[in-house]
This record gives C-alpha cells, sequence and structure tokens, in this order.
C-alpha cells in the first residue's frame, strides 16, 4: 500500500519542524550567552580588566590568547564582551519582572473592577504611547544620572502599562466567560477567583511579552550605554563598548562588530524563543 | 464623527498636558538653574543669585511657571538657550526639519523593502521562501539600531565609499541614516503586510479578479494591496514614536544636525530650556501625528468611530 501525503498535510509538518528549529536555535544561543554569563567570573578571572599595552588592537584570530582581538587598550575583547553580558542580561531580566509584577497587579485590578482604576490605566496607556521610552530617558536620565538601578527603574516606570493593558485585555474577555460566572455563583472570592481561574488563564500570552521584552530591554540599555546615559562607562557592557569602538571603526572594525554580534546573537536567541512560545501559547495572536 | 473628533481630540489634549508637566517637573528636579548658571563664575552673592532667579522667572510658584511654560508652548516661544542666549524656537526649527526628513525618508524606504518581501511571503505561505522571510524579520529586530548605523558606515562608507558616512553632505547623506532606520521598520512591518495579505487574498473579489484572467501582478499590487493600505498605515503611525526614538539615537552616529543631536548637546552643556524645548516638541509631533492617523482611520473606517 502507498502512502500518499497530501500538499496540506505536509505544509503542517514542514511547520511544526520549523517550529522545533526555532526552538533549538533559540534556546541554545539564550542557553550558551547565559552560561557563558554566569561562568565568567571563572572564564576570566580579571573581569576583561587586565591591559597589555604591548597588544593593542591585534586583529582577531591572530593569536591564541586573544581569540577575537584586542581594544586601544590591548584589553582582550572576548573577555569583556562575555564580562559586559552581566549588565545587559541583569538589565533585561530584572526590569522585565519586576515591570511584569506591577503591570499584573495594575491590569488585574483595572480589568476586574473598571471603574477608576481602568480609567487611570487607560490614560498611562496613552501617555506611554505618545512618549518613547528613549524620549524619557534622555529626559530624566540626563538629569538625575544614569547607573544600573535608574535605567531599571525608568524601565519599569515606562513599561508596566504593556503588561497591564495586555492582563485587562485579558481578563475583560474572561469576566464573560461561563466559567467564571459560575465560579461566581459559587460564592468564590475575588481573590480566590484571581488566583485559580484568571491568572492561570492569562500567564499564557503574560509570559510571551515578557520574553519578547527582556530582547527589546536589552536592545534599550545598550543604547542608553551608548549615547552615555546608560551604565557607568568604566563598567565593561555592550553598549560602552561599541561607544568605544565607534571611534576606531577605521582602524580596528572588529572592536565595534565582536559586542554588537554579542548583542545581536543574545537577542535573537530570546526573539527565537518568544517566537516560538507565541505559536504554542497564543495561536489567536493577542499579543 | 463629532463625538469621535471630540473624544479622541481630549484624549491628545491630556496628553499633552501630562506629557509636558512631566517635562516641566523632570528639569525642576536639577536643584537651582540658578546655582548652576553661575557656576564657575567666582564669587558669587546672594543677590547675585536672586537676581537670575528674577531674570529667569524662578522665584515663582512651579504653577506660573508651568502656564508661562505652557502659553510658550502654543505661541512657539521656548524662552533662550543658557548658551549664548539664542532662541529656543529657533533652534528647534533649525533642527526638526532635518528629523523630520529622515523620518519619513525612513517610512517611505520602508514601506519599499516590507510590502514586495511581505505579499511574496503571503503568496508562497508555508514554503521556504515564507520562513527565509521570517527568519531574516527576527534577525531584523534583534539588533540596536545604532550598531545597524556603524555597520552600515563601516561597509558603505568606509570600505566600499559611496555615501559620505556622516553630516548633511546633500541629499547622499540621507541614505545610510534612512537604510538603517528603515531596515529595523521593516523587520516589524513585513510581518503585518504578511498577515493582513493572507487575509486579503481569500477573499472572493480576489477570486474574481483572479478568475476574470489579470496578470497575477495586478491582482497583488492593485487589488489585494489596496485593503491592506488602512492596517499598514495605522500600524506605521502607530510607530511614529518608535521611529522618533530610533533616530533621536542613531543621529549621533551620523552626527545628523537634527533634534537627537540637539538634545545631547543640550545635556552636555546643561542647557535646560533647549532640552525641555526639544522633548516637547518632538512629544508634541508624535502625539500629533497620532491623532491624524486616528481621525483618517476614522473617516476611512467608520467601524472605528464606535468602538
Amino acid at each position: 500500500m502507498t502512502t500518499t501525503v497530501s500538499p496540506a498535510t505536509k505544509v503542517v509538518s514542514r511547520r511544526r519542524n520549523y517550529g522545533s528549529l526555532e526552538f533549538i536555535l533559540g534556546a541554545s544561543l539564550s542557553g550558551i550567552v547565559i552560561l557563558a554569563v554566569l561562568l565568567s567570573g571563572f572564564l576570566f578571572p580579571d573581569g576583561g580588566e587586565s591591559m597589555d599595552l604591548g597588544a593593542r588592537l591585534i586583529a582577531p584570530f591572530q593569536s591564541w590568547d586573544h581569540i577575537f582581538g584586542t581594544d586601544p587598550l590591548g584589553r582582550d575583547v572576548l573577555a569583556r564582551v562575555v564580562v559586559g553580558g552581566k549588565i545587559s542580561l541583569t538589565v533585561g531580566f530584572v526590569s522585565v519582572i519586576a515591570g511584569a509584577i506591577l503591570g499584573t497587579i495594575m491590569g488585574l485590578v483595572s480589568g476586574y473592577y473598571r471603574g477608576f482604576w481602568d480609567m487611570i490605566v487607560m490614560r498611562f496607556a496613552d501617555v506611554q504611547l505618545a512618549l518613547p521610552f528613549i524620549l524619557v530617558a534622555i529626559t530624566f536620565i540626563s538629569i538625575l544620572g544614569g547607573g544600573l538601578t535608574n535605567v531599571i527603574f525608568f524601565m519599569v516606570i515606562s513599561q508596566w502599562v504593556q503588561y497591564a493593558r495586555l492582563i485587562r485585555g485579558q481578563v475583560l474577555a474572561l469576566r464573560e466567560r461561563e466559567f467564571i460566572q459560575a465560579a461566581r455563583a459559587f460564592g468564590v472570592r475575588d481573590l480566590a477567583m484571581i488566583r485559580h481561574h484568571v491568572l492561570p488563564n492569562v500567564i499564557g500570552p503574560l509570559i510571551i511579552l515578557m520574553t519578547l521584552n527582556v530582547a527589546n530591554n536589552i536592545l534599550l540599555e545598550s543604547s542608553l550605554t551608548f549615547l552615555g546615559l546608560g551604565v557607568d562607562p568604566m563598567i565593561p557592557s555592550w553598549g560602552g563598548m561599541l561607544a568605544d569602538g565607534r571611534t576606531y571603526l577605521q582602524d580596528a572594525w572588529w572592536v565595534s562588530v565582536v559586542p554588537g554580534l554579542a548583542i545581536m546573537l543574545t537577542v535573537l536567541g530570546l526573539n527565537l524563543l518568544g517566537d516560538w512560545l507565541r505559536d504554542r501559547l497564543d495561536p489567536t495572536g493577542k499579543v | 464623527m463629532t463625538g469621535f473628533l471630540i473624544k479622541r481630540g481630549l484624549q491628545a489634549l491630556f496628553v499633552i498636558l501630562a506629557v509636558t508637566l512631566l517635562v516641566a517637573f523632570a528639569v525642576r528636579l536639577t536643584g537651582d538653574p540658578a546655582l548652576m548658571l553661575s557656576q564657575g563664575a567666582g564669587s558669587v552673592t546672594e543677590a547675585d543669585l536672586a537676581n537670575i532667579r528674577q531674570a529667569l522667572g524662578l522665584n515663582r510658584p512651579f504653577y506660573v511657571q508651568y502656564l508661562t511654560y505652557m502659553q510658550g508652548v502654543f505661541t512657539g516661544d521656548f524662552g533662550a538657550s543658557f548658551m549664548g542666549g539664542t532662541s529656543v524656537g529657533r533652534l528647534i526649527g533649525d533642527a526638526l526639519p532635518a528629523t523630520l526628513m529622515l523620518a519619513f525618508s525612513s517610512l517611505i524606504l520602508s514601506i519599499l523593502i516590507s510590502v514586495p518581501l511581505g505579499i511574496r511571503a503571503a503568496v508562497k505561505k508555508g514554503t521556504g521562501t515564507d520562513q527565509g522571510i521570517r527568519i531574516l524579520s527576527l534577525v531584523g529586530l534583534s539588533f540596536p539600531n545604532f550598531w545597524l548605523a556603524l555597520m552600515l558606515v563601516l561597509l558603505l562608507a568606509i570600505v566600499f565609499p559611496i555615501f559620505p558616512p556622516s553630516g548633511w553632505d546633500g541629499p547622499m547623506s540621507l541614505v545610510l541614516p534612512s537604510l538603517t532606520m528603515a531596515i529595523i521598520l521593516s523587520a516589524t512591518t513585513v510581518r503585518l503586510v504578511r498577515t493582513t495579505m493572507l487575509e486579503t487574498l481569500s477573499a472572493q473579489y480576489i477570486m474574481v479578479a483572479r478568475s476574470k484572467g489579470l496578470r497575477e501582478r495586478v491582482v497583488l499590487y492593485k487589488h489585494a494591496l489596496r485593503n491592506c493600505a488602512i492596517p499598514l498605515i495605522t500600524y506605521l503611525g502607530l510607530q511614529f514614536g518608535n521611529l522618533i526614538g530610533g533616530i533621536v539615537v542613531i543621529e549621533k552616529v551620523f552626527n545628523w544636525p537634527g533634534m537627537g543631536t540637539l538634545a545631547f548637546d543640550a545635556i552636555g552643556g546643561r542647557d535646560y530650556p533647549v532640552l525641555q524645548g526639544s522633548v516637547t516638541v518632538l512629544a508634541l509631533v508624535i502625539v500629533i501625528v497620532n491623532l491624524v492617523v486616528d481621525i483618517a482611520y476614522g473617516i476611512v473606517d467608520p467601524r472605528i468611530r464606535t468602538k
């Protein structure tokens, strides 16, 4: 007996293959970066700080000691990239977790109780839409100063609205569903209702948005540091290395190319994971 | 329609109010501008400080200062720069066109990139081409705009010196900054074009157009594309804020004489009237663009008004 595969099945299975490829690629890229950054203290005990003025601006793949070359002060580019990843990952994860917690609470309150809080959240959303993060950051950080804490603080302040809007929309849709109304008829209290019936139903889209925002905030932090508004330029960070490398673009391309590739691979890994999660958890495209 | 216009107008007014309050508040967080201005002026007496405060109107209550500032916003009078006393309005008048020119050329370029790619992905749905375009769009989302700018300068201005690397030196200078922003913008726009195109292509009038024997290119680019135009324009309108934010950053890479450069120079020189004025004007431009796009959408598609 011969089996024939209809074109439709072929497309579906190819799509599924692509999906698992997306997951493998995304998970391994993010995994390698996170592992390298966690082990950076062990891999590069000098923290990428040791200078060797005799070995300035060595090109990549010329010496085993400096696979990706050295910068204008003779510091190893690879070591600084791995150590610099600490800043990016810290900002990315901490800002997103804090923003998501704040936004989820606000979204639950505004979607569940409507009324006054609802209006506040929606008006904040309007303001956030008109003021891109980079403008908020320019205004406040130029006055209050940069640094890790301030960068994270302003990310949370300007991004919690995204989570609040997502959760609010989901809660509004859930309110009308039969199982919620049934639970209410049984006399389930508000907090228990939120914990057992509402939260489990909004967690999928929330995780997708968080994954994509970790990626996005890594990009934002590097922009701020590049502009001199982010973390201290003396601490190795991807944005800071790019700001230094810009001056040497003509003679030493690798000083700008390597940290940029590090950002790209990290963010691409997270974006692939987010995309894969979206296909899995959110087929109707709420996020 | 009138109700929709009033509602949308009030919303925009609220946003303008909130943004200006925020900026005015932020600038006042600096402490005493009079002290800052007199730094390095040698011996400064309390009377000198009082004179500076009097001259800048800093001795009045915050709400009076804010109202004066708002009055200035609506009359185009943003005060004078701390550096040399040039009118802030004039500085912005010189810088804003450069930024807007960059914004619009990026928008047009990104439409030219994303529409053909998005249509191709939709037509070849599920094939290698579709997935290739999807991966390309993910990669395009994955690097910082200023790094892409640096790489384009490295490739097209240093290794192959085709375009000028920075500054304003005729229309050729527009290419690299616009291309940078267009690539970043296209990464998300491609997906939107693909999705709306997929919906459109299954519509009956497309079937009719095909069965009339029209050439595929005419069907796609004349009949189908027209229906994608509204969501596309709305999306680009919503992205305008992010586009401006991105341009502010890459202006530094290209030494572009626009609002970003103006704001950063103001930060460096602690020139708060210029900083306040430029952030306010950029936010106003974004609010106005969003408002216009929304109203245009309301006129074209009556369903939006009743929402």
